[in-house]
């Protein structure tokens, strides 16, 4: 991918605070992020990571500072939710595909329903999306049926199929047998090499180094460091950063 | 055929077990006519009260307001109070106040008959259960699903029933099955406001025939057959319905 550090950030958080209650888990978190990157944020459990990415889809409203994908103001009282969902993508940890739909109802229902866009133009997208997720024969399988790492990568292809400019990847691989990790990881890799914008929050160190362009370390809701990958894992200057890699690593 | 059952039961008779039921016509005929109106109170009733029921758990899910102030208040009232008292305050209550046409004899002919109040009764009674029994259902679904929708764009309403709502109708079963049952034997509740139902017509019968013993007997096997029935059709929906990989077991 080709890295433009002059364009405008394609997102762009700013000062972003949230708390649950009286546990503020995000206490001003600065972040840009330009089309085409993948960017890799890891830190502690509790740390905050998953929230930053909820907070960019909306999933999770902020209580100041602002985010804006593209022209879209996410904090905008009357944000257009498909609009942005339509940009945005998400990727969970426990997949939460819909057990009730089939594998590839679970990949083309929202560009249907959402969208509006013809089923059978989005059935071949979906039916495409699913053969490069090498699972061309899992069609009519129900996601009961499928291991884990099948159903990740069913997940993937969901995301997909909405042709996102961004996805965001929630610990995807927390939940998978380490042999269904790679194969997880070797798709994402694929996602990213396609050229989509890709926010991963993640424990697995040797992905981020070699697939990120950026990695933020994040600790009790602050951004303690970000650099490029080399930097990062290499000359970490923050005892915190450095704490946490010496025990991951 | 029919001859020899009759004499058979003739005989049966004799020898002092009498079910007139299954020798004289007239007898034959309103048993008949009690059990059709049974099986039409149990299917109505059952078929609104499911209505009912997933339509309140509806609201109750999606409005915080008004709505489902109403919702509650409802559930209060029909869950809390007997069924005999609810059948009587439609009947009695709100029936005498309700316009009464004429029939052809031009004798008055209520607007609304006592199946109708019973249908209705039975429904709202069954109905605010079921509400209860489709709500912990939608709680038993676990949010994430909710939030994979919301992620993919559905609105909070498309996402619930697209996603939440089947998932939940497939925790709902066990407890449905129980509410159906306590209603098809509730729909003997019907007597008291003169339906000709399965306990009327027995009641009829025994009086006329003097064998209370015998149609005790078949009251307590035909329920038995009925709510057989419900609980084996409820059973056969809930296996059609099961995912790979999601839900209750079958308990078996």
């Amino acid at each position: 991918m080709t890295i433009t550090p002059n364009a405008a950030p394609l997102i762009c958080l700013r000062g972003v605070r949230k708390s649950f209650g009286t546990f503020e888990v995000l206490r001003g978190i600065d972040m840009d992020i330009r089309k085409g990157e993948v960017v890799a944020i890891i830190g502690p459990s509790g740390s905050g990571k998953s929230t930053i990415l909820r907070t960019i889809n909306g999933l999770t409203p902020i209580n100041e500072g602002t985010i804006q994908v593209g022209d879209i103001e996410v904090s905008d009282p009357k944000l257009d939710q498909v609009k942005l969902r339509h940009r945005v993508g998400m990727v969970f940890q426990q997949y939460n595909l819909f057990p009730h739909k089939t594998v590839l109802e679970n990949v083309a229902m929202a560009p249907i329903q959402v969208l509006r866009q013809p089923r059978r133009l989005v059935e071949e997208r979906a039916r495409k999306l699913l053969a490069d997720m090498r699972l061309p024969d899992k069609a009519s399988s129900y996601p009961g049926e499928l291991s884990g790492g099948q159903q990740q990568r069913v997940a993937i292809a969901r995301a997909l199929c909405m042709e996102p400019e961004v996805i965001l990847f929630d610990e995807v691989t927390a939940a998978l047998d380490p042999e269904m990790v790679k194969e997880v990881l070797s798709a994402v890799r694929k996602v990213a090499e396609d050229g989509m914008t890709c926010i991963l929050v993640t424990h697995e160190m040797g992905f981020a180094r070699e697939a990120a362009d950026h990695v933020y370390f994040t600790d009790k809701g602050v951004i303690v460091e970000h650099a490029p990958p080399a930097d990062f894992f290499t000359k970490a200057s923050d005892p915190r950063t450095k704490e946490f890699l010496s025990k991951v690593l | 055929m029919i001859t020899n059952i009759q004499t058979f039961f003739q005989d049966l008779a004799s020898s002092g077990i009498n079910l007139t039921i299954f020798y004289d016509a007239f007898d034959f005929d309103r048993f008949v006519t009690g059990l059709g109106n049974t099986l039409l109170l149990i299917l109505i009733s059952a078929l609104l009260s499911i209505v009912i029921g997933a339509g309140c758990a509806a609201i109750l899910t999606l409005s915080n307001g008004f709505a489902a102030a109403i919702v509650r208040g409802y559930i209060a009232l029909f869950r809390n109070t007997p069924l005999i008292v609810q059948m009587y305050f439609f009947y009695f209550a709100i029936g005498s106040i309700m316009p009464v046409g004429r029939n052809e004899l031009g004798l008055p002919q209520p607007l609304i008959s006592s199946f109708s109040w019973a249908v209705l009764s039975l429904s709202l009674y069954s109905g605010a259960f079921n509400t209860e029994t489709f709500r912990a259902g939608i709680g038993a679904v676990h949010n994430s699903y909710e939030e994979a929708a919301l992620a993919l764009g559905y609105g909070k309403r498309q996402a619930f029933f697209s996603v939440t709502a089947p998932l939940a109708l497939r925790f709902s079963f066990a407890s449905l099955a129980n509410n159906l049952v306590d209603l098809t034997k509730a729909t003997t509740v019907a007597y008291a406001v003169g339906v000709a139902e399965l306990l009327y017509v027995s009641n009829q019968i025994w009086s006329d025939s003097l064998n209370t013993i015998e149609m005790m007997n078949v009251m307590l096997v035909i329920y038995l057959v009925l709510t057989g029935a419900v609980v084996f059709i409820i059973n056969r929906v809930e296996a059609a319905m099961r995912l790979p990989g999601f839900g209750l077991g079958d308990g078996q």
